[in-house]
């Protein structure tokens, strides 16, 4: 291959957000007709990575060819033009309008007074659904498509210019086996034209099957390229974690109080059903699934911002109703929810005012706010977590991701709850506070908190959890033991495959 | 030192902007009328602002929890007219606490409508504004209402009279900025208005009752127009039925002027008081040079596009910019 001039080629591609390195010096390329994976843990910079050749994301310092041409996009319009286009995980079709409409949005050809040609733009469409071989014509209505063919009306439209480069960002997610096998003819079909194509997924089976090199990010930057004929899944595994896998940290080093919170039967119209579990004290419980799967769901219930349709809520052995978040904090639940600017904080408050928002009725003097003892509250948390501010009157959205989540959960310590719910902790976080906040979990359920954690990263839930509930499609498929807890059962657990078939 | 950049000259105007262009204004006006310092003439702007500014003291509270109040011209003329009417039927003593009820009934209305049931607060104040005149006019019959005995009342004292040798609007004004002023800064409820306004969403994960905070700055405003709408009956002692007509939009440039931003979250009852005097200053200046009343109506609307175009710019540090 070396001899050839790659479709897409990266060097040195850095960009720096305040506070974090996201990408630090990426360089990999892409021949025609490759297949070429590009894998990473969930934060290893996959997504910026994708944004800068999309062209929403200046680079910082690197360059980007297509074929030998050096390529500066500023719009995703510009990278489309430049024959580099994405087959998006979420789909982003009109619904209401025919695949053809769809395939051609924006440039639909034109009669004469600007009216649309109908039957050119049928044949035309027509055209590179034959060479999709599926099984729907022009006019269909896109709303009355299965997901797998919805996502064929994407790749048409990427089809519709000249593409150098394929970029497919999970395309497997929502798709059957037997909707795999045709999209698998279709990447085929487009190395056959000679086509680059970087394919981005967690499925190493679908890696070692249709790839021909694998690149590695990690943290940001890149860790190397290997030809998929010549490695196995550990080894590719390693250079995505940079260790071994050790599963073995998770003993339990205090002993259980009582049960907290048990759940029992509890169901929440479409989202998930039957779902019971129970979490102790001094007991971390982590809940694995795919994104959707119906976790954040459950802790929205517990937080009392969703009503279940059915099943109870036990806390400390109490039946209990939570018809508010306000109700949950009183009964000591706290939620450190998943999206930390738009949940977590008050962006434009500042740290310590943060902070103490939950129990602002509660810390007064008189009819007014008892600053001082917030002020107290304040540095006590600061130093406890190690966050990094230069005062409390630093407003909250000028903080690092990490110091933000920090305030957020010594926002939450500080109420000193009963059960803390913390979900997906280190999203967005640098790879320092992510320890930092991973140890601070262990020392809380060390300190005898009943700690709940939601996370999509695999290695986060098997380092902080006791148990772990792998969840498939709202449902509890199997709850493991860190003892017994594998990286492959836990895997195939969120697949989808039954109890049974798991065991 | 070197001489400042086009950037940080533009910078300066972004964040300044305001008070550059009032300091602009008072000696524009100065020079060209001397009248305008006069202590008089400051004394008269003062006293002429107090109503729009105890209006605006409760519009600070709705702006800050992120939501609007255009009904608040429409209700100071119902309570106005309602006072005036009462008045003379079942005497000031019981007048004054029937209008502070009625008014404060609709701005409970407003504040469910908005709190509780979450609508939209610029369509459901547009559509209150229309309601209230209904109202007002329906309470009337559409006529002017007037108080028979006009010497022998002491229902005048609210508009007329003084205490301590400050007349009483500025009193009220002063008072109610006091008392609003340490509510919003130290209470609470203070605090959790600039949550909801700043992220309802991250409020509610606080655990605060975003409908609740919402729906008491709604009583706040209803409560300070009550007190405007006595002290307008008091002054005048009759009125139309169209008193009120617009301040609205005075009220509201008065609270952007002061810094408070549309989007929620920022803003004080200290930087109202502000923008309510460059308000009446700039409206009494152009008064004192020589142009017609009806003028003021334009230079208002100037003003806000003004102040909303500086609000953003001071966000972005810049006076333009190609993306938001």
């Amino acid at each position: 291959m070396s001899d050839r001039t790659p479709a897409l080629r990266l060097e040195g591609i850095v960009k720096t957000f305040p506070g974090v390195r996201a990408l630090d010096g990426v360089s990999f390329d892409v021949m025609p007709g490759e297949v070429h994976a590009l894998m990473g843990e969930n934060g290893a910079g996959k997504s910026t990575l994708m944004k800068v050749l999309g062209g929403i994301y200046q680079p910082d310092e690197g360059r980007i060819f297509v074929g030998e041409v050096p390529a500066v996009m500023t719009s995703p319009l510009e990278a489309k033009a430049k024959g580099i286009v994405f087959i998006h995980q979420e789909l982003s079709l009109a619904e209401e309008l025919s695949v053809a409409e769809n395939i051609y949005l924006g440039e639909l050809p034109r009669k004469r007074f600007g009216l649309v040609d109908w039957a050119r733009l049928e044949q035309q469409t027509n055209a590179i659904l034959a060479k999709l071989r599926v099984g729907f014509d022009a006019k269909t209505r896109v709303g009355d498509l299965s997901i797998a063919n919805q996502q064929m009306v994407e790749i048409a439209r990427a089809l519709t210019v000249e593409a150098k480069a394929v970029i497919f960002d999970e395309p497997t997610a929502s798709l059957t086996d037997a909707e795999k096998v045709v999209l698998f003819d279709v990447i085929a079909g487009l190395q056959a034209q000679g086509v680059g194509i970087i394919y981005i997924s967690h499925r190493m089976e679908e890696i070692f099957k249709i790839t021909d090199r694998i690149s590695v990010l990690r943290d940001g930057s890149y860790r190397g390229t290997v030809k998929t004929a010549e490695t196995d899944e550990e080894s590719v595994t390693q250079l995505m974690i940079g260790r071994k896998l050790d599963l073995s940290r998770n003993e339990i080093h205090h002993a259980l109080g009582d049960v907290a919170l048990e759940v029992r039967g509890l169901s929440c119209a479409d989202l998930y059903t039957d779902v019971s579990f129970e979490v102790r004290r001094g007991e971390v419980l982590g809940f694995y699934g795919l994104v959707g799967a119906g976790r954040t769901e459950i802790a929205e219930t517990l937080f009392g911002l969703r009503d279940p349709s059915a099943g109870q809520i036990l806390l400390d052995g109490r039946d209990t109703v939570i018809r508010s978040p306000a109700a949950a904090i009183a009964l000591g639940i706290s939620l450190v929810p998943e999206d930390r600017k738009g949940q977590g904080l008050v962006l434009g408050m500042n740290c310590r005012d943060n902070m103490t928002l939950p129990q602002v009725d509660d810390l007064r003097a008189g009819p007014f706010v008892a600053e001082g003892a917030e002020v107290a509250i304040f540095d006590q948390y600061r130093d406890r977590l190690d966050i990094r501010t230069p005062g409390w009157k630093q407003l909250a959205g000028n903080l690092s991701g990490g110091n933000q989540q920090k305030i957020v959960i010594g926002k939450w310590l500080s109420m000193h709850p009963n059960v803390l719910i913390v979900d997906e902790p280190t999203r967005g976080i640098d790879v320092g506070s992510k320890s930092e906040i991973h140890n601070l979990i262990r020392e809380l359920a060390a300190q005898g908190y009943a700690v709940i954690v939601i996370s999509s990263e695999m290695p986060e839930i098997l380092h902080v959890s006791d148990r772990i509930v792998a969840m498939y499609s709202g449902r509890i498929m199997r709850t493991f033991t860190a003892e017994e807890v594998t990286e492959d059962k836990l895997i195939q657990a969120i697949s989808g495959l039954t109890p049974e078939n798991v065991a | 030192m070197t001489a400042p950049t086009k950037e940080q000259v533009g910078g300066f105007l972004a964040r300044q902007g305001i008070i550059v262009a009032f300091v602009l204004f008072m000696i524009g006006f100065s020079m060209a009328n001397a009248r305008f310092i006069d202590p008089d003439n400051i004394m008269g702007v003062i006293r002429s602002s107090a109503i729009l500014g105890v209006m605006a003291l409760g519009v600070t509270f709705v702006v800050i929890s992120g939501n609007l109040d255009l009904s608040v011209g429409s209700m100071m003329s119902f309570s106005t007219i309602v006072v005036l009417d009462l008045h003379d039927k079942i005497g000031p003593t019981l007048a004054i606490p029937a209008m502070f009820a009625l008014t404060l009934g609709l701005g409970a209305f407003i504040g469910f409508l908005v709190g509780y049931l979450k609508l939209n607060s610029l369509i459901v104040t547009l559509g209150m504004l229309s309601a209230i005149h209904g109202l007002t006019l329906t309470w009337s019959g559409g006529k002017n209402m007037d108080i028979a005995d006009k010497e022998g009342t002491w229902f005048k004292v609210f508009g007329q009279g003084d205490a301590l040798g400050i007349p009483v609007p500025i009193l009220l004004f002063v008072l109610l900025a006091a008392l609003l002023g340490i509510a919003l800064a130290k209470t609470p409820f203070g605090r959790k208005v600039y949550a909801v306004g700043g992220n309802a969403t991250a409020a509610t994960f606080s655990g605060i009752r975003r409908a609740r905070v919402v729906f008491i700055c709604y009583l706040i405003s209803a409560f300070c127009v009550a007190t405007a709408g006595l002290i307008q009956a008091s002054r005048s002692l009759g009125s139309q039925n169209t008193v009120g007509q617009g301040l609205e939009l005075e009220v509201l440039a008065a609270v952007i002027l002061g810094g408070a931003s549309l989007l929620g979250g920022s803003g004080t009852i200290f930087k109202t008081v502000i923008g309510v005097l460059i308000l009446g200053f700039i409206q009494n200046g152009l008064l004192l040079v020589g142009l017609q009343f009806y003028v003021q109506f334009v230079v208002t609307w100037v003003i806000i596009i003004l102040a909303v175009w500086l609000d953003i710019a001071a966000k972005r540090g810049k006076l333009w910019s190609p993306i938001a």
